[in-house]
This record gives structure tokens, C-alpha cells and sequence, in this order.
């Protein structure tokens, strides 16, 4: 039977070709639009580290100024600074916990053929690789002694490895980073997740590092800060004044294994803020926090606003195009109405009658379906055009997002085919043929 | 009109048709009218000046790695270099770049302390050469002279006591009277007078998206660090043929440092509006055809409300209806469906206008845009039913004789 429906709708929509088309061309363009803006938001929101976003938390401490609060007191500062960073990477107070900021440096390499590279890099403490999950394809991080004996390692990038060694097995070389000799440790795959959540105060979709080097380095001048830096007291000349200020660097991340260790942590917190109070810092009320990856995230308001605003316009959009079918279906349901009348009098059934049109509206919609995909990846395409670089990878289509342009515009199509189809099988066969 | 009665009855014998094509419009109108609101909202923000000389203006940076490197020395060589170029207008050492994105802002304040209100201003560390590269227009006070440049050491927490700023900084220091700015001393870093002996008329700040982008101040300083930016200004038309040239020349110059990222001002306010950009020809291809599917969607029920009604027709025009008639009865209705459709839509338009404003921060839609919309609807209407219209118009009187 049902494939007898099937010929039957492709009967009806050959026959009705025009409108048959200009139904396609409204769902596919609608589900077209759809998709583009929400593959951009489901990739701007994807969870970057889903198996344990739950247990690497962000740390926020207000240390700001009591008479300009940060943020209009609706948030801590965004980072932290060096003082409170260091202390509590020495308290050890979590599973793990990383100290990291922004850093740039000139590569020479030992090859005197080749240019000095400009490399962007990070600057972290020891537990930065396991927290984060690193892959490695040499090698491996440093150990915690590296970072307290500031010892000159470092860690590069699978491109770097290529441009500087050839792609071989670096570790054990050294690298000539800003005139100093850095022994390599470990050479890492290509990884860059997206959004770029362990630091995304400089650009949540930027690429990752080139290079990593312990934190510590900072302080003995061995590497060159970058990235954003926010203070609200003037600190004194030079940069032993300037770490010892209250400017804001520095991001500190930490590993808590269960809620119970989430809820020590905030606690340990609190009583640190509390003893700095003596020192006369921390003028403004107690405000620490901890959020997780996607709570970080979406405080950071990593989707733009300009994607949610196109997301809500293009749902608008698609709607505007169902109406459209709605419309279309019904006056070509309606039209048949002498034929309807006919086979009702012949001894049809309203099921029978209702599976046929409904059958006739899914074949319409998997047709706009598979053309709104099509249209969805020339979109997302445009976007990627649009945005250049940022956009990079966040211009895809995974299975999930076909699945779910496939299901949306079926349920849309026979949504927008259930009243045309009522109205269709509820016509008085008498009335009909009495015409004919 | 006399026959929108007959026409308003008829309607209501098939009142979800209609009703279809009036939601139809209201959405389209709700959507077209915000859409064009946040294009216009955008590109006016895109043509803002940032006050420099942008189409012959480009800039690099300078990176030291050597150790026995002398800054100083060598940068004032690079520069004497650059400025001396035949084609070159002028060029200057900078710490950020204006559209760029990043760069320095301060806080300063009427009168020393740190519990005062303050007022946030970028701030570009130039030499007496920086009226000129930048190509801004001094309209009160004089540039910096050769004496007042001094060098900043990296780190360093002291600040020179001139400084030369925007119109715009001075109006939001002293609103009655901006002109009266000129000579007065404001403190920076909480307690560090500084004097103003310069306002220009308009410099832009880095950050396109801040509220206070067209406040920004010059202060007399020439950066000791490892890394740093050349801005450099060429004659009319010579930006292009000399950026390769002025590479080059620095590069061969000295070695223990790299010059890379040369970039035109014009590129760096592309990148900048970037978003701008692309969100704008979305929305213009999601308007565009929004508009044609409604458009077509009209064609498409009233080609077939007509075929239905191709006897009753046929049977009007047997009784004396002109072809005009015809035409007339079927834009008329088109014309109610619409009114019906925009009044929806105005109040559709408003309403996402206020869900826009309270969610993204945008400003309420002014009214203009609203009769702009209606109007355009109201013609697209027009337009979609005329085809449909017109073949209704042929339909032969003699149908009425036959059955179908």
C-alpha cells in the first residue's frame, strides 16, 4: 500500500510541478537558513572537553577596587592576579591546578638556514597538560620541580616541530627561544579546541598555542607576556613592582574531583580571602567563584550575540516558509476536492485518505529537506567566507546537524500537511459529486 | 470602494487561505523591519571616521630578540630611515593601532586621589611626529615639541605631564564647554597631573564596539621595549608600491629583530567590521528572500483560489464585467489580505524590537522604518497578485456556459 501512495504523491507533485517546487524551494530555503545558524551556535556552544568539563573549574577572586567595582559588582575580574595565582598554585589545595597567561617569543631555529619564527605561547604551571588532556605525540609535560626550579623547557606544537625539526622526534634537542636555549620535553598533536576555553579572554575561537613554557619564567624575564592585562591600582616602576600589584593576568584553573571537593575548595577560598583582608587587599565584599567549562563559557558569553539574534531571525524565517507550504498544501488539497469526493464515494476510508496526503506532504518535505541541506552547507560556506579566520572550523556539518535538518523539515513539512490533509478528508463526497 | 463588501464576504468563505497570507506578511514585516533596523544600526557604525589618513597609512611591528640590541639608538635609526624614504609622509613609533582591537586605555580623573570619579580615554604613546603620521587635525593648542618626548621604559609607572586628546574626550571632561579643556590639567594613574595642550578633532580609539570609542589622547612617549609598531603615512597613491620597499629596507638594516605584519589601516578596518560585515549580507539575503517567498507564496494561492473560481468568473464576465473588473477584485482583496497582514506586522515589528532591546541591548526602532515596511509590503502584495490578476482577467465569458 504504501508504496502505491508513494506513486500516487509522485503523480500529484509531477503534475502540480510548479507549485510542487515552489513548496521545495520554501522548505529547503527555510530549513537551509535554520541550519546555517544553528550549526554556528551548536559549534559555538559545543562542549570542548565534554568527558570532564564537570570537574576543571575556572577561579574568580574579587580583588578590585571598592569604589569602581569590576563589571558594576555583577562579576569578579575576569583573571586573577599574579599574587593571589601563585599563592594558591603553592596551597595545592585542589586535585590539580594550573596557573596560565599569555606569552609571545622568537624562535631562532639551530638550523642557520631557516628564519626566526614569531611563536604565540602560553605560559602554565606542570598540571596544565593532564587537566586539559593534552595529547602528546613525544615526550610529555614537565614535572612540578621544572616549574618551581624555573627550569628552561619546553613543550612545542606538531606545526612548530615540523617547521623547526623536520617533524622528528624532538625531545631531548633544544630551542633557542629570546636568546635563551630551552630543552624540548615534548612535542603535542594538533589540538585545538573549540571553543578555545582555557583561555578565551583573548578570543574564544583563536588557535592554540605554538609553544608552552613553565609559568615561572614570567617573573625571571625569560618570556614575554601578551594577552590582556587590567589593573585598577597604580603599581610601582619595574616588573617585580608590577607582579606584586593588583593588576589582573594571570587564569587559574583547578581539577575538583566531586561536588564535596568543589564545596572544600570554595570554603578554602573564602578563608584565604579572608586572611589577605589583613593585609589590606580584598576591600570589596567576599565574591569567589567557581564555574565549570560550559558554566566559564557561558558566563564569557562565548556564543556572540549576533549569532543567537540570526538564530531567532532565521527560525522566524523557516516559519514564514511552513505558513507558505501550509498555504500552498492547502490549495492544492482543496483543488482536488472533485477528486477526493470521488474516491470517498468509491469506498475510501478518511485513514486511507489521510495516510496518502500525509505521504504526499513527507515526500514534499524529505524533498525540501535534503535541498535545505544543501543550501545549509553552501551557507555555512558564506559564513566561513564572511567571517574569515574566526570562523574556522565552526562552518561544518556533523552527522547530528544532518540528522537533525533531515527530521526538522519532516516534522515541519507534515505539521504544516496535518491541517491541509483534515480539511482534505473532511470533504462532502455528495456536495462533490453533485457538481461534477 | 464598492466592492470591498462582496470581496470582505467572500473572503470569510475561505478565512484560513487568507489568513495564511496575512501571517505570511505580518512575519515577513516583523523580520524585514528589524533586519533593515540592525543593517542600518551597523553601517552607521561602519562609517564612523577614525580620524587618520586610513588609504595611505599602513604599519608593522618591530620584534628584538638579540641580547646586545640597542633599542634607542635603533629605533631612531629605523625611523630616520623610514621618514627619509622619498614618498613617505611620515612615520612614527606606536603602541596600538587605531581599529585594531588592541591596545591601552586609562582612567583619569578632575582631581587626584583614588576614590574619584573617573573617565576612560585610549591612550597612543607617540612623538612630535604623531599629528602628522596619524594625519588628525589639531584644531586647538600645538603638537609636542621635540623636548617633551621621553622615553618609557618597559614597566615604567611615571607619566609625562602633556598630553593632547580628542574633541570628543574633552566634551565628556568638560560638557559646557569643550574649548575651555585647552590648558587645564586632569591626573592620570590616580595622582599624575597632566596638562592639555592639544585637542584634535577626532581620533578613534582601537576598540570599534566601545561606547567611548572616540575618546583618545596622545601622550608624548617613545617606547623602550623589545616589541613594538611603526605607523607610517606615504604620499597619495604610494602605500602600496612602498610597503615591500620600507620591508625590506628595515629588514636589511639590521639583523637580531624581525619586522613582520605589514598591514594596510585599510585592511585592519575590514578585519575590524569584519562581523559588521558579514552579519549585514545575511540579513540582506535572508530579507531579500523572505520577501520573494512571500511574493511567490501570494502568486501561488491566487493562481489557485482563481483556477476554483474560473466558472464564477467566467460567469461575471458573461454578465458584463470588464477584464479591468476582474483585475480590480483580485488586487482589492490582495489589498484587505495586506492591511490585514501589516497591522499584524507593526505590532509584530515593535514587539521583537522590544525583545531585540532588552536581550542584545539595542536601541528601540524608529517609526520611519515601520511605514517603509508596510509600503514595501503592500507592493509586493500589488505585485505578486498582478500575474494571477491578469490571467483571471482572460478567462473567456463562455466558460460560464460550460462545466468543468
Amino acid at each position: 500500500m504504501f508504496s502505491y501512495y508513494l506513486k500516487i504523491a509522485w503523480i500529484s507533485i509531477l503534475r502540480h510541478w510548479g507549485l510542487s517546487l515552489l513548496m521545495i524551494c520554501a522548505i529547503g530555503l527555510g530549513i537551509g537558513a535554520a541550519m546555517t545558524t544553528v550549526t554556528v551556535n551548536y559549534l559555538m556552544s559545543a562542549n570542548p572537553i565534554p568527558h570532564k568539563s564537570e570537574q576543571l573549574y575556572y577561579v574568580q577572586l574579587d580583588s578590585w577596587d571598592v569604589n569602581d567595582p569590576f563589571d558594576e559588582g555583577k562579576n569578579p575580574p575576569d583573571q586573577m592576579t599574579y599574587t593571589d595565582a601563585t599563592n594558591l598554585w603553592k596551597a595545592k589545595k585542589a586535585f590539580r591546578q594550573s596557573v596560565n597567561a599569555q606569552t609571545y617569543a622568537v624562535i631562532e631555529p639551530n638550523d642557520p638556514d631557516l628564519l626566526p619564527i614569531i611563536a604565540d605561547g602560553r605560559a602554565n604551571t606542570a598540571d596544565f597538560f593532564a587537566m586539559f588532556d593534552v595529547p602528546f605525540i613525544y615526550g610529555g609535560g614537565w614535572t612540578e620541580q621544572a616549574d618551581i626550579n624555573k627550569e628552561l623547557v619546553v613543550v612545542i606544537n606538531k606545526e612548530t616541530n615540523d617547521k623547526v625539526f623536520g617533524g622528528k622526534d624532538s625531545v631531548g634537542e633544544t630551542l633557542k627561544i629570546d636568546g635563551d636555549m630551552f630543552k624540548v620535553v615534548g612535542v603535542i598533536n594538533t589540538w585545538e579546541p573549540k571553543p578555545r576555553f582555557y583561555d578565551v579572554t583573548t578570543g574564544a575561537f583563536n588557535k592554540s598555542a605554538d609553544i608552552f613554557v613553565p609559568f615561572s619564567l614570567i617573573a625571571e624575564e625569560k618570556v614575554r607576556r601578551s594577552g590582556n592585562t587590567n589593573c585598577w591600582k597604580p603599581s610601582g616602576d619595574g616588573l617585580a613592582a608590577f607582579l606584586a600589584g593588583e593588576c589582573v593576568w594571570t587564569q587559574l584553573w583547578v581539577e575538583l574531583k566531586t561536588e564535596q571537593d568543589k564545596q572544600e575548595y570554595l570554603t578554602f577560598l573564602n578563608a584565604y580571602v579572608e586572611e589577605q583582608k589583613q593585609y589590606g587587599r580584598f576591600l570589596r565584599p567576599l565574591d569567589n567563584r567557581l564555574s565549570n567549562v560550559m558554566q566559564w563559557l557561558e558566563n564569557q558569553e562565548v556564543v556572540a550575540d549576533d549569532a543567537k539574534m540570526m538564530m531567532a531571525m532565521s527560525f522566524m524565517f523557516l516559519v514564514v516558509c511552513l505558513l507558505n507550504t501550509v498555504g500552498l498544501l492547502l490549495a492544492k488539497f482543496l483543488g482536488k476536492a472533485p477528486e477526493i469526493g470521488l474516491r470517498q464515494a468509491l469506498g475510501a476510508s478518511k485513514t486511507t485518505l489521510f495516510s496518502q496526503y500525509m505521504i504526499e506532504s513527507a515526500c514534499i518535505g524529505l524533498a525540501g529537506g535534503i535541498l535545505g541541506l544543501i543550501l545549509a552547507y553552501l551557507g555555512l560556506k558564506g559564513v566561513e567566507s564572511l567571517y574569515g579566520d574566526t570562523m574556522q572550523g565552526l562552518a561544518t556539518l556533523d552527522v547530528s546537524m544532518t540528522a537533525l535538518a533531515i527530521i526538522l523539515s519532516l516534522v515541519s513539512t507534515i505539521l504544516a500537511g496535518l491541517y491541509p490533509t483534515w480539511r482534505a478528508c473532511n470533504i462532502q463526497p455528495a456536495q462533490q459529486l453533485k457538481s461534477q | 470602494m464598492l466592492e470591498s463588501g462582496i470581496i470582505i464576504r467572500a473572503l470569510m468563505r475561505n478565512k484560513i487561505g487568507a489568513l495564511l497570507i496575512a501571517l505570511q506578511i505580518a512575519l515577513t514585516m516583523t523580520i524585514m523591519v528589524n533586519a533593515i533596523f540592525m543593517i542600518q544600526d551597523r553601517q552607521q557604525q561602519m562609517q564612523r571616521e577614525s580620524g587618520i589618513d586610513e588609504k595611505n597609512t599602513f604599519y608593522l611591528t618591530n620584534t628584538v630578540f638579540a641580547q646586545d640590541y640597542n633599542i634607542q639608538v635603533e629605533m631612531q635609526a629605523d625611523l630616520n630611515l623610514i621618514r627619509k624614504m622619498p614618498g613617505v609622509v611620515d612615520a612614527i613609533q606606536i603602541n596600538a593601532i587605531p581599529l585594531s582591537g588592541g591596545g591601552w586605555s586609562m582612567a583619569l580623573q578632575h582631581e587626584p586621589g583614588d576614590d574619584k570619579d573617573t573617565v576612560s580615554s585610549a591612550l597612543y604613546m607617540v612623538d612630535d611626529h604623531g599629528i602628522n603620521t596619524l594625519g588628525v587635525e589639531l584644531i586647538a593648542g600645538v603638537n609636542f615639541t621635540p623636548n617633551d618626548i621621553q622615553w618609557r621604559a618597559s614597566g615604567q609607572s611615571t607619566w609625562p605631564d602633556k598630553t593632547i586628546i580628542t574633541k570628543a574626550f574633552a566634551k565628556s571632561l568638560y560638557p559646557d564647554d569643550w574649548q575651555s579643556a585647552l590648558g587645564k590639567t586632569f591626573y592620570i594613574s590616580q595622582n599624575q597631573p597632566m596638562q592639555i595642550v592639544g585637542v584634535m578633532k577626532n581620533l578613534q580609539a582601537p576598540w570599534n564596539g566601545w561606547s567611548g570609542v572616540e575618546r583618545s589622547m596622545l601622550v608624548p612617549f617613545q617606547m623602550e621595549s623589545q616589541g613594538s609598531k611603526y605607523l607610517i603615512r606615504t604620499e597619495a597613491g604610494r602605500r602600496d608600491e612602498l610597503m615591500p620597499i620600507i620591508e625590506k629596507a628595515l629588514a636589511e638594516r639590521i639583523k637580531g629583530r624581525l619586522i613582520r605584519r605589514v598591514t594596510t589601516i585599510e585592511d585592519t578596518r575590514k578585519k575590524s567590521y569584519r562581523q559588521h560585515n558579514a552579519t549585514n549580507k545575511i540579513l540582506t539575503t535572508v530579507v531579500s528572500t523572505l520577501t520573494l517567498i512571500t511574493g511567490f507564496g501570494i502568486v501561488g494561492l491566487a493562481l489557485f483560489s482563481i483556477n476554483r473560481r474560473t466558472k464564477q468568473i467566467g460567469t461575471r464576465r458573461a454578465l458584463g464585467a470588464t477584464k479591468w473588473q476582474i483585475m480590480r477584485y483580485f488586487m482589492v482583496e490582495n489589498f484587505i489580505i495586506s492591511t490585514f497582514g501589516v497591522i499584524f506586522g507593526c505590532i509584530g515589528a515593535i514587539a521583537l524590537n522590544m525583545w531585540l532591546a532588552t536581550t542584545f541591548n539595542l536601541t528601540p526602532i524608529n517609526i520611519e522604518l515601520i511605514i517603509i515596511g508596510a509600503i514595501t509590503l503592500f507592493i509586493v502584495g500589488q505585485l505578486a497578485v498582478l500575474y494571477p490578476a491578469r490571467k483571471a482577467s482572460l478567462i473567456s465569458p463562455a466558460t460560464a456556459t460550460r462545466t468543468i
